[in-house]
């Protein structure tokens, strides 16, 4: 699996760290109560398909990356900086 | 029928021709007592002791494939009660007390085989956490015994001992650890289910649960529409997906993990040995492969296949920790799909739906949990009480963080584990 950091270009996947579901941009409010919490911190839709993760080019530019990927195939279909693609992804 | 040594005799001297299918092959009915959703290993001993123990026997298994082609056919086999943590410790005990009468219980060899486990550690500081563990284990009236250097030599002498990184400073042993033939527990499960009145159903893809008034009705599949009081969700990687059809959203994160088996050699490896360091482990089957595995690729997958980045460390850690099976050349590899939960534990519980059960997140360490998720799944299920041996599995543990299970002690987070 080989990842397309924005500033790099096509690299290994071992230059970079998996964070999860890309639910971390959308970090609810300090008093937006335990089930939003839970949601954010716990809960996860984990489709089997086309999925949107945050990476961290660890070894590289210290970036971190929305990508977009299809968790069947392993088919990468999309990365994107993160600073750039907040406010598209939702929880 | 019954499995004799004299049949195995009279059927070895004339041409296996007398042996039957072991489960029949029935239709699905239009309304079963009980459904449950997966005819994986927990699947099957869920059936199973509903059955034996409760006397429930109007119960289908619904399984998408066949039987023995998910996880319960996809791990490493290794059997062990070695946990730290009350709330694992009490389970996984019970666990491997039914394995040790799992053979007699279902007259089916499932080459149930305590060759002992060693987990070395290499440094002093993982001797004391070592032998806190093998206290816990024995406090929880497990085996557990502490093996210095020497100890460990006399045990596993082909080991890289002087190794520069990871010098082995000596190990826990885990005598009634071992490993059994997994597809042998899934068929043995499957046949005393069947023989005690159960539908075991394959090629049946559950695909809607129906809910009525905060009530479970049955489920859709592709073989038709099937009615029932009650249903168990227990399908391991796929629990997002199956959870979602009641309108639920788990915190589980599927993963991939990889496993490795070599050609077959003469017997060299006698025990299960666990690398904790370089997150390999390793045994040696009756067939005389070397079979291995390491830790998850680390990114949500689905594909039951990894990638080649996880395939180099866990061949580098195998030759960090015994340079004898460099020229073992490897046979296979396949992936299995991981439930993961925060802390690493299971969940075994209700839902927020009447008739509706959920045993799911058993993360990489759910082919020992069989006998005991099952036996503590159709407890829940039949009487509506938590068994005592899983009652810390609950489901609301990461919303209230009250008795979360974290054995690995690196926090409740989905990337941690």
């Amino acid at each position: 699996m080989r990842i397309t950091c924005p500033f790099c270009g096509e690299r290994d996947r071992r230059e970079f760290y998996y964070q999860g579901a890309a639910v971390a941009l959308e970090r609810p409010v300090a008093d937006a109560g335990e089930e939003a919490w839970d949601a954010y911190v716990h809960l996860r839709d984990n489709p089997a398909g086309v999925t949107k993760d945050l990476w961290y080019h660890e070894s590289g530019c210290s970036s971190w990356i929305v990508v977009t990927r299809n968790t069947v195939t392993h088919e990468i279909l999309d990365c994107t900086l993160a600073c750039d693609t907040k406010s598209e992804v939702s929880i | 029928m019954r499995f004799t040594g004299l049949r195995v005799l009279k059927e070895g001297l004339t041409g296996n021709r007398g042996w039957a299918h072991h489960w029949r092959d029935p239709a699905p009915k239009a309304e079963y007592g009980i459904v449950i959703i997966g005819g994986g290993g927990h699947g099957l001993s869920t059936a199973y002791y509903l059955a034996r123990e409760y006397g429930l026997t109007n119960i289908a298994v619904l399984e998408k494939g066949y039987i023995g082609g998910g996880n319960v056919g996809r791990n490493t086999t290794i059997v062990r009660a070695n946990y730290f943590l009350q709330g694992n410790s009490e389970f996984y005990s019970h666990s491997l007390k039914l394995w040790e009468g799992l053979e007699a219980d279902l007259n089916y060899n499932v080459m149930h085989s305590q060759r002992g486990l060693i987990n070395l550690f290499h440094s002093d500081g993982q001797r004391d956490a070592f032998a806190r563990r093998g206290n816990a284990m024995i406090n929880q009236g497990d085996d557990a015994v502490l093996l210095d250097r020497e100890g460990v030599r006399k045990h596993l002498p082909y080991l890289d001992f002087d190794n520069t990184r990871f010098p082995i400073y000596g190990g826990l042993l885990h005598p009634r650890g071992g490993t059994a033939r997994h597809d042998a527990v899934a068929w043995g499960y499957a046949r005393g289910a069947d023989q005690r009145g159960v539908d075991i159903i394959q090629n049946c893809e559950v695909t809607g649960i129906d809910i009525e008034n905060g009530t479970v009705k049955g489920v859709q599949t592709t073989r038709g529409a099937i009615r029932a009081k009650k249903v168990g969700i227990v399908v391991a990687g796929r629990s997002g997906q199956v959870a979602a059809m009641a309108g639920m959203r788990l915190p589980i994160e599927s993963h991939v993990l990889q496993a490795f088996v070599t050609e077959g050699l003469k017997p060299a490896i006698d025990h299960v040995v666990s690398f904790g360091m370089g997150h390999f482990y390793i045994s040696q089957s009756d067939k005389g492969g070397l079979v291995f595995g390491g830790d998850l690729d680390f990114y949500a997958s689905y594909a039951q296949r990894g990638n080649l980045p996880m395939v180099e460390h866990v061949m580098e850690a195998g030759m960090t920790l015994m340079p004898m099976i460099g020229k073992a050349k490897v046979l296979r590899s396949w992936g299995g799909i991981m439930d993961m939960t925060p802390d690493g534990s299971p969940i075994i519980d209700k839902t927020g739906v009447d008739g509706l059960y959920l045993n799911c997140g058993w993360c990489y360490g759910g082919f020992k949990a069989v006998p005991a998720s099952g036996n503590c799944f159709a407890h829940l299920m039949a009487t509506g009480r938590f068994h005592g041996a899983a009652a810390g599995f609950r489901l609301d543990r990461f919303r209230t963080g009250r008795r979360l299970l974290d054995e690995e002690g690196t926090g409740a987070q989905h990337n941690l584990h």
